[in-house]
Formats: structure tokens, C-alpha cells, sequence
């Protein structure tokens, strides 16, 4: 079964880091997404850019609303995702207990609609 | 304010007080006596929920009652024979219903409750029990511990382990699962699985290295109080005792296990200033009690390991001989993956790296292992230690990407960097 594992955090946080710990955050989830793939689980994962990038747009009555930011205007945000393809929820929620992100914000995990087959 | 609403807070408080007090110290008896009683565990924690709830609503107009357990089971009582009347006719046969009610109605002459929290732990730990429910269901029906707690302690969602013991508490009654401490000739074996459980909580509290989780804190607590639990009514099993001694043992070194920064330290590198002298007192004289009742089991083998480990680290005696000998003896009492690799190591030390290495390989065809952050930490450091160290750097990524627990990343990552710099350890 594949599951979204979405990350989210407080976008300040990765700034109040110092170097080293910036490094080592680097380094852990590295180490993380090698032990996905080795496991072969990983199906997909991406690092969103901060949310000073984003925009949301709403089609309402046919018309489109474009506005500058995040949907929710939220302290944490989403900053990553990681989609793998494991036997059940414990399993998921095994690994998302291991990402480094949820030891500095929090992590969804949601299963993904599968189709039939 | 009025007199009479100061008077009234009070009461409410200390309503309040002696209902939480009576909760902490007996829970786990009442709900084992009615459940003993009815087969229903669901109902029995319901029932006395409710009489929970009727006591903050009498306690503070009428004053707390001079026996609190008593009333509280009088209410209980009342209101399963209430919801087995009205509700259950036509799932009960009234044969069943009588013998229930019966039953009930007769145990109120009991001056005082019957401590059956043993029969409770039995069928809670039957074979007839799902293994992996069996730990969570001691939990929450001995201590009371809610789902939501119990669920992140094992790592599962909190309505998935709601549903887990919902059909457990419904195989209990449906199946007849009985609820008594079973004969001699089956004893020892069915002690084993309510030990396995007991012992089952204390390994997820003890993910907790430093105690900072209060929630993981309290779980090993908890094991541990309800391995007394079991030391007392059960005084004459030696496993029960060994089981006991293994988990002071590790507990008494919870001080010593992170710096005052929150850095992970190994067994090794412990302090051994910072373990509770006292408690490992008590745990070594429970292995001694439990040695001389003649009968060698896994518990008081792992629980003599412990012993081993404490003695090296402060005698600085190299008893590795006798540490793989242990290890050789759990193998065959209880072989396992985990015990597997803790040998490796403990061959490592007696002879060399390469010999540890060849047994890790017997290990790694089991493929559990492949996300087991030991297996890789382990392997780590025998190829660190045999020179193979490019392995060795891919073993630590492996053993930090499965790791949970931040500060133990941490010392992997100081333990990795050594190599890269080229220096050996």
C-alpha cells in the first residue's frame, strides 16, 4: 500500500540552526532516504521550496483567483514529502517515526487511494 | 464567596482526590474481580467507569465512603446486572445469566475484593490471544492505560489498536477464554507469554533511553510494577523473579545512559557512579532467590547477563567467556535475531572481529533484520574494528537512517566520522 508522508515544520527553524546542526540535519536525512531505498520502499520524495514561493489559486465561477502564499497561514508548514509503498499503517508509521522530521516538527501520513487493482 | 460554595469546592476536591487515589491503587482489582465474574472485560471497564463517574457526583454531597472500593463495586456490580437484564436476553441464554448474576450478587459478601489481577493477566495473555495484543491488553485492562497511550508507546494508530482490543476483549468473552491461574503441568508455559507481554511493555518504555517521554517513562514503570505484581502472588516462579531482576537492572542505569546535553552514552562508556547502587542490589538478590528454586529459564538467563555486564563495568574484570557462555545457553532457551547480534559482539571481544562477523552472517538471512537499526549498528562496528572501513562507513548510513531516537543518530554519526578521518577506535 502506498502512503504520503508529508512534512511539516516551522520555517524559521531551519535559520536558528547553527552550521553544524544544519549539517548534521543534512546528513540525517540522507542517511534516511538511503535506508527507504534500500529497503526499497521509496516510491518518491521531494524537499519543497519555502513557502514565500507559493501561490494558491481557486477557480471560482469560472473565474480564477490567484493570491501570493500558502493555502493555510499556518506556524508549521509543509517543507517535504516522501511517498513509499509498504505492508500496512504500522509499517508506515514505523518509518515516519524514523524521518528526521518528526523530531523537529510533525509528520502526516496518509494512505494513498488505490485504484481497483 | 459563599460559605456554603467554599464548602462545595472541597467536597468536589476532595472527592476528587480519594476517587483518583482508590483508581491508582486498585483499577486493576475491581475491574479483574467483575470481569472474573462476567467473562466481559469490556463490560466490567465500563461498569466501573460509570461508577467512577457516580462517585464525583455523590462523593462531594454525602462525603467519601468509609470503603470507597466497596461502594464503587456495589454501583459497578448494580449496573452490569442492570445492562445484562435489559440489553443481553436474547444473546445470553438465562442458564448463563443467573450463574452471572449470581455470581455478582454473591461477592458482595466478601469483606474484602479478591485480588484476581493474576486470572485477569492469564487470559489476557492466553494463546488464544493475538501475540501482539496481549502486552497492550494487560495494559490497558491491569492499569487502566488508555488506547491513545498505549498505541504511540507500540508505534500504531490510536483507532487501529482501539479496534485490536475491542476483538480482543470479545474473544475473551465469546470464546470462553477462563479466567483462573492455570494448573502446574501448564503453568510455567502460560506464565511465559504473561511474562513475554509484561516484558513486551517494558521494551517499548525502554525506547526512552534518557526517561524524557513521559509516557515511555511510565510504561517501563508500569512493566515493572506489574512484574511485582506477579513476584507476589506467584512467589515460588523463579522466571517471574528473573524477569523482575532484568528490568531493575536496566532501569537502575537510567541515569547514565545520556549526558547532561542529551547525548546517547553506551553501556560501556557509562558512568557507573550514576546507576542506582540500590537497585541493582535488589536485582541481583532476586537472581540469586530466583537461582536457587533450581529451574534456569530465558528471564534469569538475561537477567544474569545483566549481572555479567554490571560486574565488568565496574570491576573492569573482562568476563567475556562467561558472557558468551550466556549467550550460547539464551540461544538455545530462546534464540532470537536480537540475541543473535548482542552475541556477536560478546564473540567479537573474545575473538577478534572476523569471527564475530561470520556469525552476524548466519544472522542476516533473516529479512527482518534489513530495517533493524541494531543489525547495522552492530555490523558497523565489527567491520570498523576488522579495518574494513568503506563497509563500515555504509553500515553506520544504514544504522542512522533507521534509527528513531536523535541522540543515538548522533553518536553514530561521531562514530562514522572516526573513520572517514582515518582514525581507528
Amino acid at each position: 500500500m502506498q502512503y504520503l508522508m508529508m512534512l511539516y515544520a516551522e520555517e524559521a527553524g531551519w535559520n536558528k540552526m547553527t552550521k553544524e546542526e544544519q549539517q548534521q540535519g543534512v546528513a540525517a536525512y540522507g542517511a534516511y532516504t538511503e535506508a527507504l531505498k534500500k529497503a526499497g520502499v521509496l516510491r518518491s520524495s521531494n524537499r519543497l521550496q519555502p513557502v514565500s514561493a507559493a501561490t494558491t489559486v481557486r477557480v471560482a465561477n469560472g473565474k480564477p483567483q490567484v493570491l501570493d502564499g500558502p493555502y493555510v497561514d499556518s506556524k508549521e508548514q509543509i517543507g517535504g514529502y516522501y511517498l513509499i509503498d509498504v505492508a500496512d499503517l504500522d509499517a508506515a508509521i514505523s518509518w515516519a517515526a524514523r524521518c528526521p522530521g518528526a523530531g523537529h516538527g510533525t509528520v502526516e501520513v496518509r494512505p494513498v487511494w488505490s485504484m481497483g487493482g | 464567596m459563599k460559605v456554603g460554595e467554599g464548602q462545595a469546592r472541597m467536597g468536589d476536591e476532595q472527592a476528587r482526590n480519594t476517587a483518583e487515589a482508590v483508581a491508582r491503587r486498585s483499577y486493576g482489582k475491581l475491574i479483574a474481580f467483575l470481569a472474573a465474574r462476567t467473562r466481559d472485560v469490556a463490560a466490567a471497564e465500563d461498569a466501573l467507569s460509570e461508577a467512577f463517574a457516580a462517585a464525583l457526583a455523590d462523593w462531594p454531597v454525602k462525603g467519601c465512603p468509609a470503603n470507597p472500593e466497596a461502594w464503587l463495586l456495589t454501583v459497578a456490580r448494580r449496573r452490569t446486572i442492570d445492562v445484562y437484564r435489559g440489553r443481553r436476553r436474547d444473546e445470553i441464554a438465562s442458564e448463563e445469566m443467573r450463574v452471572m448474576t449470581d455470581g455478582l450478587e454473591a461477592a458482595r459478601r466478601d469483606a474484602e475484593i479478591p485480588d484476581q489481577r493474576l486470572a485477569l493477566m492469564f487470559a489476557c495473555a492466553h494463546p488464544a490471544i493475538e501475540a501482539s495484543v496481549r502486552s497492550p491488553l494487560i495494559l490497558q485492562t491491569v492499569l487502566g492505560l488508555d488506547a491513545k497511550k498505549i498505541a504511540s508507546a507500540f508505534l500504531t494508530s490510536p483507532a487501529a489498536m482501539s479496534k485490536r482490543l475491542v476483538r480482543a476483549k470479545d474473544k475473551i468473552r465469546q470464546a470462553g477464554i477462563p479466567f483462573c491461574v492455570p494448573e502446574r503441568e501448564e503453568l510455567g508455559e502460560r506464565l511465559d507469554t504473561v511474562l513475554d507481554a509484561i516484558y513486551g511493555a517494558f521494551a517499548e518504555g525502554w525506547t526512552d533511553g534518557a526517561g524524557v517521554d513521559s509516557v515511555r517513562r511510565d510504561l517501563a514503570e508500569e512493566a515493572i510494577f506489574l512484574c511485582r505484581v506477579v513476584t507476589e502472588l506467584l512467589p515460588g516462579e523463579p522466571e517471574a523473579l528473573g524477569l523482575l531482576a532484568l528490568m531493575l537492572h536496566a532501569d537502575a542505569r537510567r541515569g547514565a545512559r545520556r549526558t547532561a546535553q542529551g547525548e546517547y552514552v553506551p553501556l560501556a562508556e557509562q558512568d557507573v557512579e550514576l546507576w542506582d547502587a540500590e537497585t541493582i542490589a535488589e536485582a541481583e538478590e532476586l537472581l540469586r532467590h530466583a537461582s536457587g528454586m533450581g529451574s534456569i529459564g530465558r528471564f534469569q538467563l538475561e537477567g544474569a547477563l545483566q549481572s555479567a555486564h554490571v560486574h565488568r563495568c565496574r570491576t573492569g574484570d573482562s568476563n567475556w567467556a562467561e558472557v558468551v557462555d550466556l549467550y550460547d545457553a539464551l540461544m538455545t532457551v530462546a534464540g532470537s535475531p536480537v540475541i543473535a547480534i548482542n552475541r556477536a559482539l560478546a564473540i567479537a571481544e573474545l575473538e577478534g572481529a572476523g569471527a564475530a562477523l561470520a556469525t552476524l552472517e548466519e544472522v542476516a538471512r533473516d529479512a527482518r533484520l534489513a530495517e533493524y537499526e541494531p543489525y547495522w549498528a552492530a555490523r558497523a562496528e565489527l567491520l570498523a574494528r576488522a579495518g574494513a572501513h568503506g563497509e563500515a562507513r555504509e553500515a553506520y548510513e544504514m544504522a542512522i537512517g533507521l534509527e528513531r531516537d536523535a541522540s543515538v543518530r548522533g553518536w553514530l554519526r561521531k562514530r562514522q566520522a572516526t573513520l572517514t578521518s582515518g582514525q581507528k577506535s
